[in-house]
């Protein structure tokens, strides 16, 4: 028992993680048509700042307490910045050139994790985290790390504050309606550009914060932490239909279960590979249900 | 060999006012892939020193391999545009069809013990049913639905192979290739010559194929299908049996790399399972050009020579003495070229081979404006930003 | 009579390598509604979707005096264009509300709902369903108040009768009818008794070109100039085309919504 416990609140954190990374992802899909190749990147940049920030660079930051909470908020929002450069400076001068979008996302998305290499080493670094964070908690005879709560708990802040955003807000509503049919919302006067822009920064700051929590969970960073984790954001995309956000969210937790339950029971890296099969196995048997937009 | 078959059309070059040298150099530019040829043949030969380009004189073990990988690189490449410069598929999941061909053929010789060949034409059959297979499930769904699903199959081998069941693939290690079942004649050091001819065998052989499928009925409808998938199908073929001989075909000249890949560097590496390997096949061809007869071939030798030799000048003096600003990423190839990439794809549509073209373009459009400059055409530039591009005109 | 409110010269659209118009030329005057015919495939939706810069296109698009073929899109429906796009354009999985909600412009005019739901009564009971979930009558409804939201200049309708059932066709009708006492109209309808009871002015397009501009009453009453251009089987016979749809009562029009129209879609 003690062990379903460990693996279900493992997967959940897990799944957590990837619905930082892929709320944005769909977000920016369903918006833009762009598969954002350089996500990860992102994640990893949130990452890094944060243990910049929290190994004592920033002042005011550090590894516990506020201090470290200061430094998620740092990482979060260089994260958020970087996005929005990334946006403007390499996916607007495209927007006519879908296809060269994706393959401009694919080179940021090498580009950063060997700059961060370059400047911090390939190795992975010891994730500084608050004392408070690192020890466990016992439920129903298991000993779970705390961290993992904060996974989730973090994971259903950022999902609550997109639904309200989205639900309440003109901006969110300017995001829904595009995600249907982009040419109808300028034709309404609207300029939707600016709503490309507000998705990437939304997108960056939820995977920088996957990034900076990730840290916990991991307890190391390492460059190519994102776009290992990418891969895993692309089958819960595409698994909770491209451009849903509650989708999103069902889909992570269904992968974060499956690798864990799988990866446990029967050979490690079985649950990895039962993940990706299924991704093909949804796409064949339903690719336009699954997203509406895909095929 | 077809490579020295004079190209049939003539490179878009533009206008040129000088008639009578423009014919000349169409005479030379015939010939050139059959000299190029011959001085790649004689390469190992030469002891002349390339500086800056090679360490030391190009004959020596060490550029030879590495000119040898340049010239894998440039045939996979090509191999890979049949695909995405072709037929407008692109495909996440080359890397596990160049896998296929590394890792069946590397383990039918460790485990089976059968002689190289034997093993080849296994690992490269492996390739082709492998690639049929996948290929006849991925092409159900296309678009962006295709790169996931060959993302997601390429994955699950990369994961295979890293998590090596029964021992057989070496897991993270990779393996090497048992000495004793090689050709003798391509093993050693004082043997990479050998090993220089055989890639630029397989280079020649990708390039025919390529170039052969593409003249063929069926390279006119992979055009078609690139252009327009909808229009195709309306002159009443479908498109799905034409997609799937490009990505068998492409598949196949995969698997075939990765057998010379496997003799090249003497063993099969989880590194070239992973989608950074096939990302990496993506910047070579668009970084040549794309759809273009030498454009891959280029990206593939530059990219492959940048890779390696970025990194020697990561190492060498002159960088190390430079502020720590430029120093640093300087130091990361994968850096450099990511960024080249992005650059690449801004500044130059049409890859590197499309280079001369617009230099000679800007110098025509001067020179026309130098003449002319009254007059001005009203091209204008609409901004349609937000237009669905997939849609279709409408009536 | 007055200078018209927008003036389209020599448009030319080119998609993926196609001309789909080859320079097509149109007023849409001042006041009143300005249709714009043609056969299936003659160019009419493209027109308008190159007008508003929703596909690539050269030529010049004069809006009240002012070049806005080099605007993007939302600027220049800013300048007061509502347009009600042939499918629609009614976001299916948003409300009513929200679907009107998007075409309020924050920091112009107050946004219009007396009048919008005075006009449509019904959409105010729906405010708070899907719009996917409505009847194609009732999507039309919200694609048109969308336009009148805004005060806007110039109300762009393409088919905006298209696959409705004849009472709706009627409401539609009666609706744009009313618009048009205070906004301009261009309107793309295929639907000739609508036409002739709304438009002073016509241009007819054939072939990605204007083939034909004037006044509405003179092409519809000369039969075979208006089979020539609009393909209409019965244009002249029977008097379905010929009864004055001005007079007409909506019941009457309604009553026969499928005889005078040129409508060929299968």
């Amino acid at each position: 028992m003690s062990t379903v416990v460990l693996l279900t609140l493992t997967g959940l954190g897990l799944g957590a993680l990837y619905f930082l990374v892929a709320s944005g992802l769909s977000l920016i899909f369903g918006l833009m048509d762009v598969l954002n190749f350089a996500h990860g990147a992102l994640m990893s940049i949130g990452a890094y700042a944060t243990w910049w920030a929290a190994s004592g660079h920033l002042p005011g930051a550090g590894s516990g307490g506020v201090g470290f909470a200061l430094a998620v908020l740092f990482g979060t929002a260089v994260g958020t910045a970087a996005a929005v450069l990334l946006e403007l400076a390499v996916i607007r001068p495209l927007y006519t050139r879908p296809r060269e979008q994706i393959l401009a996302t694919v080179g940021v998305g090498l580009a950063v994790p060997a700059l961060l290499s370059a400047i911090w080493g390939a190795d992975a670094r010891p994730f500084p985290g608050p004392e408070a964070l690192s020890g466990t908690f016992g439920l129903l005879g298991a000993e779970v790390p705390l961290n993992r709560l904060v996974l989730i708990a973090a994971a259903a802040v950022v999902l609550t504050a997109l639904h309200l955003f989205l639900g309440r807000t003109r901006h969110g509503l300017v995001v829904r309606a595009g995600v249907e049919d982009r040419a109808m919302v300028t034709a309404l006067g609207i300029d939707v550009r600016k709503a490309f822009t507000l998705v990437f920064a939304i997108g960056g700051a939820a995977a920088a914060l996957g990034g900076a929590i990730g840290g916990l969970y991991f307890g190391s960073v390492d460059p190519a932490q994102g776009t290992s984790l990418l891969i895993f954001a692309f089958v819960v995309v595409v698994m909770g239909g491209m451009g849903s956000l509650t989708g999103a969210a069902l889909a992570s937790v269904a992968v974060g279960l499956v690798q864990q339950f799988a990866n446990y029971y029967t050979t490690a890296g079985l649950g990895d590979l039962a993940v990706v099969v299924l991704l093909a196995a949804l796409l064949l048997v339903r690719p336009r249900g699954l997203t509406g937009r895909l095929a | 060999m077809t490579t020295a078959t004079p190209p049939r059309d003539q490179p878009r070059t533009a206008y040129h006012p000088h008639a009578a040298r423009a014919g000349q150099m169409r005479r030379a530019a015939r010939w050139w892939p059959a000299l190029l040829l011959v001085v790649l043949f004689i390469a190992p030969y030469s002891a002349l020193p390339l500086p800056g380009l090679l360490d030391g004189p190009i004959g020596s073990p060490g550029n030879l391999q590495l000119l040898a990988l340049c010239l894998v690189f440039g045939g996979l490449a090509t191999g890979y545009d049949l695909l995405l410069g072709r037929t407008g598929l692109l495909s996440f999941g080359h890397a596990l069809y160049f896998a296929a061909g590394t890792y069946v053929t590397n383990t039918v010789m460790l485990e089976a013990g059968l002689p190289f060949a034997a093993s080849a034409l296994l690992g490269l059959l492996c390739g082709v049913v492998l690639s049929a297979l996948l290929g006849a499930v991925s092409l159900r769904v296309s678009g962006i639905g295709f790169s996931m699903v060959t993302l997601a199959f390429a994955q699950a081998g990369s994961i295979l192979v890293q998590r090596d069941p029964g021992g057989l693939t070496g897991g993270e290690e990779g393996r090497a290739a048992p000495a004793d079942k090689l050709p003798a004649s391509l093993v050693g050091i004082e043997h990479t010559a050998n090993l220089y001819w055989l890639a630029l065998a397989y280079l020649v052989v990708v390039v025919c194929a390529v170039q052969w499928a593409v003249r063929s009925p069926t390279g006119r409808v992979w055009e078609g299908i690139k252009e327009n998938e909808r229009r195709v199908e309306v002159l009443g073929l479908r498109p799905y049996g034409f997609k799937l001989a490009a990505f068998v075909l492409a598949g196949g000249l995969a698997a075939l790399g990765g057998i010379v890949y496997l003799l090249l560097t003497g063993g099969a590496t989880p590194q070239t399972t992973t989608s950074d390997f096939t990302l990496s096949l993506l910047v070579m061809v668009v970084l040549g050009g794309s759809g273009t007869r030498w454009g891959p071939l280029l990206g593939g030798i530059l990219y492959t020579w940048a890779d390696h030799r970025l990194g020697d000048l990561a190492d060498s003096g002159a960088v190390a003495g430079l502020p720590a600003v430029v120093r640093v990423p300087l130091s990361q190839p994968l850096f450099l070229l990511g960024a080249l990439f992005v650059a690449v794809i801004y500044l130059l549509p049409g890859g590197v081979v499309r280079l001369p073209t617009r230099l000679r373009a800007a110098r025509a459009a001067r020179a026309t404006r130098a003449t002319t400059d009254h007059v001005v055409t009203d091209h204008v530039t609409t901004d349609h930003v937000v237009t669905d591009h997939k849609e279709v005109p409408r009536p | 009579m007055p200078a018209p409110l927008l003036t389209v010269r020599d448009l030319k659209v080119v998609i993926g390598g196609r001309h789909i118009l080859h320079g097509v030329d149109l007023e849409v005057a001042a006041s009143g509604t300005t249709a714009l015919l043609g056969r299936n495939g003659a160019g009419k939706t493209t027109t308008v979707r190159g007008i508003l810069g929703l596909v690539p296109r050269t030529g010049s698009v004069l809006l009240d005096g002012e070049e806005t073929v080099r605007l993007a899109t939302h600027a220049l429906v800013r300048r007061g264009i509502g347009y009600a796009p042939e499918d629609r354009g009614v976001f299916a999985a948003l409300t009513v509300a929200e679907n009107l909600r998007l075409a309020e412009r924050p920091g112009a005019r107050e946004p219009a709902y007396d009048l919008v739901y005075e006009l449509f009564p019904e959409l105010r009971q729906r405010a708070r369903q899907a719009a996917g979930t409505l009847s194609g009558g009732q999507q039309q409804m919200v694609a048109i108040a969308r336009t009148l939201l805004n005060g806007n200049r110039l109300i762009i309708a393409d088919e905006p009768t298209k696959g409705l059932a004849p009472k709706v066709v009627t409401e539609v009708a009666q609706v744009l009818e009313r618009a048009a006492e205070a906004v301009t109209v261009l309107l793309v309808e295929q639907n000739l008794a609508v036409v002739r009871r709304l438009a002073q002015h016509c241009a007819v397009l054939a072939d990605g070109r204007t083939a034909h501009r004037g006044p509405t009453a003179e092409l519809l009453a000369d039969a075979d100039e208006a089979r020539r251009l609009l393909g209409v089987g019965r244009a002249g016979h029977g008097g379905t085309v010929g009864t004055p749809a001005r007079t007409g009562t909506p019941a009457r029009t309604a009553a026969h919504p499928a005889a005078p129209t040129a409508e060929a879609d299968v």
